[in-house]
């Protein structure tokens, strides 16, 4: 009988991700477009901040910034549509039910798009604070939303995610004053969690905050 | 399904290192999970069980490794375990300082394995 080897692996889980990833970058450099990856749980209105932002990124700047959306819905093409209307491109990433995107999906949408004249795309992830938050899609910034009836504690309870982000959206402000969320156990968690971390109150449907919003973006995409 | 992904990526590791050590069956496979990183032992190895079979993975048990959120302070150098999902403020458990960063916590890593 042959004697039970030890081999020593350390290799880590996502490395190939994170290579995809790379490639994935380099080629919307070429193509000088930046991409940015929006997570959230489901309901805490990222298609609603997808189309705030289009509004106020082309009403704050000429020429105008070419934009585009890839949704990743794990089956409908309901966001893909309401981006459409908007009169922005938007492409379908089906997941298959896969709960995040990586960064081989987002390397099999790109061609898809014309990126040439995309200076801001924006993916638009699965809906789950869990899973997007471990996975490298190629984006050059990622940014959460945490919606004000979701309660001031995710912190506690999906930490990477908000290690990952760069910036946290805390959307639906305007419910704020009918709840207990306390915003400053919210910062403070996320502070802790992760010290860089830009945080925007904002709401879609009253329009509070988007524009600081969008400054930051537009500065981040060199505009 | 998150797990199913990342055991697919366990086992590419684990076949490829296998066929490099011309391992003829995969006893033990340790995985090392940093504390902020999400995935579930039993889940792995449910998964891992399935899509092994027939390989030299197959009844390959999968161990997890938690390992803690570890700082280092750049005050007084001093090294410290502690965790981030509670109210307590973040700084060193020795000087008091809030100039601490983590060295470790998130880890997703296969570490080793035994093979015959």
């Amino acid at each position: 009988m042959r004697e039970v080897r030890l081999i020593q692996i350390e290799e880590d889980i996502q490395a190939d991700n994170r290579l995809e990833a790379e490639k994935v970058r380099r080629r919307l450099e070429e193509a000088g477009t930046f991409m940015l990856n929006l997570m959230s749980s489901p309901g805490s209105g990222k298609t609603s901040l997808i189309l705030k932002t289009i509004e106020a990124v082309q009403s704050m700047r000429t020429p105008a910034i070419g934009m585009a959306v890839i949704e990743a819905d794990m089956d409908s093409q309901v966001d893909a549509e309401t981006i459409l209307d908007a009169g922005v491109p938007a492409v379908q990433l089906r997941t298959g039910g896969f709960c995040h995107v990586d960064s081989y999906m987002v390397a099999k949408t790109l061609p898809s798009l014309d990126l040439e004249p995309i200076d801001l795309l924006i993916l638009e992830n699965v809906g789950n604070l869990i899973c997007p938050a471990q996975s490298d899609t190629g984006a050059n910034s990622n940014v959460m939303i945490l919606s004000v009836p979701e309660g001031d504690d995710k912190p506690l309870k999906y930490p990477l995610m908000f290690r990952e982000c760069e910036a946290l959206v805390v959307n639906k402000s305007d419910y704020l004053q009918m709840g207990d969320f306390d915003m400053d156990s919210l910062r403070r968690r996320a502070k802790k969690l992760n010290p860089e971390i830009e945080i925007f109150e904002v709401s879609c449907k009253t329009g509070a905050g988007v524009q600081q919003w969008a400054e930051w973006l537009l500065r981040k995409i060199g505009r | 399904m998150h797990e199913l992904g990342i055991t697919h990526e366990i086992l590419e590791i684990v076949l490829r290192y296998a066929r490099r050590h011309r391992v003829t069956q995969v006893s033990k496979v340790l995985l090392e999970i940093g504390e902020l990183s999400d995935l579930e032992q039993e889940w792995i190895q449910h998964y891992f069980d399935a899509i092994s079979r027939g390989s030299v993975a197959e009844g390959a048990r999968i161990e997890v490794k938690k390992l803690p959120c570890r700082f280092f302070c750049r005050q007084c150098g001093n090294e410290f375990v502690t965790t981030l999902t509670n109210d307590e403020p973040l700084i060193c458990y020795g000087c008091g300082s809030e100039a601490v960063e983590m060295i470790s916590g998130s880890e997703y890593t296969v570490k080793s394995m035994e093979a015959t």
